[in-house]
């Protein structure tokens, strides 16, 4: 995918391109990880907040993960098909949080 | 505490200085997510950061579909801040278009200061240009905290 990807890009590539058929087949094998960045706005008890309502953690493993974007710069926070963690990363966004995702590798 | 709860909700506790500074950011929330061309423009890149930032293509899909709901579902939002501003009485739904609203005026505003984790009340003295802007920043803080915890109790 990195090949496809990096050879169909530019800036002025067109939404609708297509992707080589086998694209989509690969993409359902590998699990794809939703990642929080850490930010200089986002309150500390917000974020646990967010991540106890949005994904039904519970508040110690919601605490941990809002640490982890705290003092290291980031967290995973979910993981799952490329749809799911699109669906994730979209919720977090609805919620303020800087959300990325990108193959589990 | 800015917000409680009651036996039918919440209860918002908040003077009519601070409805009235509400409404009006709440009128330039709306202005901004309405925006003919937001590119170029970081307050709004912090709202709708890229999910793939390192595949352009990819991200064009991703804010052809997710996109045009998120912004739908901001201004919803502000909608029922603006709509619930005087409220004295608050549903569940309603406080979490206030969390949100309150959330992403956080976010541009911080986003238009460039505050960093070492920003301090003592970088924006007296005769500071942005030293408003910066107590605003600081009275949402206080109201997003509070919310947080109204919601967290009970």
């Amino acid at each position: 995918m990195t090949l496809a990807s990096s050879t169909i890009r530019s800036a002025t590539a067109p939404a609708e391109i297509r992707r080589p058929a086998g694209d989509e087949a690969i993409e359902t094998d590998i699990p794809w990880i939703v990642i929080v960045w850490n930010d200089p706005i986002n309150l500390m008890s917000y974020v646990t907040w967010v991540f106890q309502t949005l994904f039904g953690y519970p508040r110690e493993k919601a605490e941990r993960l809002m640490m982890d974007v705290h003092t290291k710069g980031k967290a995973v926070v979910s993981s799952g098909t490329r749809t799911e963690a699109e669906r994730d990363v979209a919720r977090l966004h609805a919620k303020g949080l800087w959300a990325t995702m990108q193959r589990d590798v | 505490m800015p917000l409680t709860r009651d036996d039918e909700g919440f209860v918002l506790h908040l003077s009519t200085g601070e409805r009235d500074l509400l409404r009006g950011l709440c009128g330039q929330l709306r202005e901004l997510l309405r925006e003919a061309d937001p590119s170029g423009d970081p307050a709004i890149a912090r709202l709708f950061p890229p999910a793939y930032p390192d595949d352009p293509l990819r991200n064009l899909d991703f804010e052809r579909d997710a996109g045009s709901g998120l912004v739908a579902d901001r201004l919803a939002a502000v909608d029922v801040v603006e709509t619930t501003v005087d409220a004295e009485h608050l549903s569940e739904d309603e406080v979490m278009a206030w969390l949100g609203s309150v959330n992403a005026l956080r976010l541009v505003l911080g986003t238009r200061l460039e505050l960093t984790e070492e920003t301090t009340e003592a970088d924006y003295p007296e005769g500071h240009a942005d030293r408003d802007a910066y107590g605003m920043y600081l009275y949402l803080t206080w109201l997003e905290a509070g919310i947080v915890e109204g919601l967290s109790e009970g």
